[in-house]
């Protein structure tokens, strides 16, 4: 049972890659547009000029990244470097690899992604079980409709909103970025701490939105946890108000909180990227909006893929502890 | 009606903010000239005043015309994906959870595959691979083609239950086909269901194509919500300090968001009457 289990988590992890290369590899082929022809005739007109021999230089890139072989074969060679993780050159700014321009950036993404996400599902997850749990103190029952509001806003008009009163308004916390323009990343002190002083503002408004988000949840599945029989047997018993929060009711309840985590990873990043747009902040979000305005396939190809990666790996690992949480689920023969 | 509305506040808000959203665009188009939302029909980065209400933006469009343009065709892309999301959803449901068998499979794979990847990204292929000037309608495609997945889920498990029901059993021995016990038995019951993954589905959809337009890869002529925003970012408004440029867009698009989802959190206590404390 326990092998079937991991193997349909592993078909499906293999499958979502698939259909993601693939989406990939036909959607922006399907809108003919011809990016190495632009670009080249892009640069010649800011070069000033003439179009003669732009003609073969297209054909002589084309050769160079195989865009002049049949489709299925592209497609191959495609998926083959996929599987080699080998994500080709950016065409904007060409000598660098769509790989090294990624390297760079998807520590801050991540960075800024976990700490957020790992926060706000903490305390967003111990908010909503006070909140639904009727002993709870009445000053938490005030939180909830800003918690509700707040959960309701995307990250992004979160973010402007921040940016305007704390950054401009109140000159308290950097503009944008993620590091002081000038500075040097190294391991210094005071390094780390301006990098922590820009990241508060893109932090705190994902955190703000999405703790609403699972305090919401998981207050649902603390009141529908009310009136089952092992709570009544719990009380039965005279158990202390702690011991039937902590053990009976947290305990319960965070199953289908974390199976919610796993389904709304793809959410949360979505956001995220557009939050890192806000704040101009150096993560992937920023390049894939540089890289859309400047057309630059192959990087928002490399990006859009990575992404896929980090998201279906991340669902698979919680796939693979979610049957420790919670045994029944390798049972269900689905 | 009313009695219901007294005993569930959070449909009743919700039906009133959103009420308060389209009575702005509404009235706003009787009393306001919409003509002014175009681009150099006023001087350029006013502050607010007697003759702009909400100032100006940098290309001289009027702040107050244009979100009385936009709030509709925002509001619209919505409905549009969401509905187009609801309605192939609720087909492929139907399908795979009455039917089951490899329709069902295949269906399920779809959906769990779907799920898993990053909406904005594929949508942002989407949008890179149409040619650029899209149209409000293509706009509204482009979001649908992924608004239908988390439908088709939520609704597939409602009819898994609504088929092993006593009175479909009953249809069934009383020799119905199965278009009768889909379109008869099934479908009306799940009607107040159908309604609550609307109103999630058309905010998804709304949410998606801000996103989308936040990035440039909206309706570049349109006066949209999401491309406001496009156009506060783009020429960096916030640090000109030009409230009044996107402090109201943006509160436009947060009361639409709280009205929807108060809307489908009252929608949901409805269908489900079990819910009745949770949320």
């Amino acid at each position: 049972m326990r092998l079937q289990y991991i193997a349909r988590r592993l078909t499906l992890l293999l499958l979502v890659v698939w259909v993601a290369a693939t989406l990939n590899f036909f959607l922006p082929r399907l809108g003919g547009r011809d990016p190495i022809r632009q670009k080249l005739v892009q640069q010649a007109a800011a070069g000033g000029y003439v179009h003669t021999g732009i003609e073969e230089m297209v054909q002589e890139y084309n050769r160079k990244f195989g865009l002049d072989k049949p489709l299925w074969q592209q497609y191959f060679t495609y998926l083959g470097d996929v599987f080699r993780l080998d994500l080709g050159y950016s065409i904007a700014n060409y000598p660098r690899r769509v790989s090294d321009v990624l390297a760079e950036s998807l520590p801050w993404t991540i960075g800024l992604l976990v700490t957020t996400t790992v926060l706000a599902f903490g305390v967003g997850t111990i908010l909503g079980a006070l909140l639904g749990w009727p002993y709870s103190p009445r000053l938490v029952q005030y939180l909830f409709p800003p918690l509700l509001t707040l959960s309701a806003v995307p990250y992004f008009l979160l973010g402007l909103l921040l940016l305007y009163i704390f950054a401009f308004r109140l000159r308290l916390l950097p503009l944008f970025g993620g590091y002081t323009p000038g500075t040097f990343p190294d391991f210094s002190i005071n390094f780390v701490l301006d990098v922590l002083r820009h990241s508060i503002l893109p932090a705190t408004s994902i955190l703000l939105s999405s703790v609403g988000f699972w305090a919401l949840g998981m207050r649902a599945m603390t009141v529908s946890l009310e009136g089952e029989d092992f709570m009544t047997f719990a009380e039965a018993c005279g158990l202390r108000g702690p011991t039937l929060f902590f053990h009976y009711v947290i305990r319960n309840a965070l199953l289908p909180q974390t199976t919610a985590l796993g389904l709304a990873l793809g959410q949360v990043l979505s956001g995220a990227l557009l939050v890192e747009v806000v704040f101009s902040y150096p993560g992937i979000g920023t390049v894939l909006y540089h890289a859309i305005r400047q057309f630059d396939y192959f990087m928002i190809q490399g990006i859009v893929l990575s992404v896929v990666l980090g998201v279906t790996f991340a669902t698979f690992i919680l796939d693979l502890i979610y049957p420790i949480i919670d045994p029944r689920i390798t049972y269900q023969s689905r | 009606m009313w009695a219901y509305l007294r005993r569930n506040p959070s449909l009743l808000l919700g039906l009133i903010l959103l009420g308060l959203v389209l009575a702005f665009a509404g009235i706003g188009r009787l009393v306001w000239d919409p003509s002014l939302a175009a681009p150099l029909s006023a001087l350029p980065n006013q502050r607010p005043s007697w003759d702009h209400p909400l100032g100006t933006d940098r290309q001289g469009r009027d702040i107050l015309a244009v979100l009385i343009v936009g709030t509709p065709l925002t509001l619209y892309i919505g409905l549009l994906a969401g509905l187009l999301g609801l309605v192939i959803g609720t087909i492929l449901a139907l399908l795979s959870g009455y039917f089951g068998g490899i329709i069902d499979s295949l269906v399920r794979t779809l959906v769990d595959v779907g799920l898993t990847i990053p909406p904005l990204l594929v949508l942002i292929l989407v949008a890179v691979s149409v040619r650029t000037n899209l149209s409000i309608s293509q706009m509204a495609l482009v979001v649908a083609s992924l608004a239908w997945l988390w439908p088709t889920r939520t609704i597939r498990s409602q009819v898994l239950t609504l088929r092993e029901r006593a009175w479909v059993q009953i249809a069934r021995l009383s020799g119905a086909n199965h278009f009768q016990i889909l379109f008869f038995e099934i479908v009306p019951n799940l009607f107040p269901y159908l309604t609550a993954t609307f109103v999630g589905a058309v905010a998804s959809a709304i949410l998606a194509s801000i996103g989308l337009e936040v990035i440039g890869l909206g309706p570049i002529e349109a006066n949209t919500l999401g491309m406001t925003i496009y156009w506060v970012s783009y020429y960096a408004a916030l640090l000109h300090g030009m409230w009044w440029w996107f402090l109201p867009p943006i509160a436009i698009i947060i009361l639409i968001f709280v009205a929807l989802f108060a809307i489908s959190a009252g929608l949901d206590e409805f269908a489900n009457p079990r819910r009745r404390r949770a949320v």
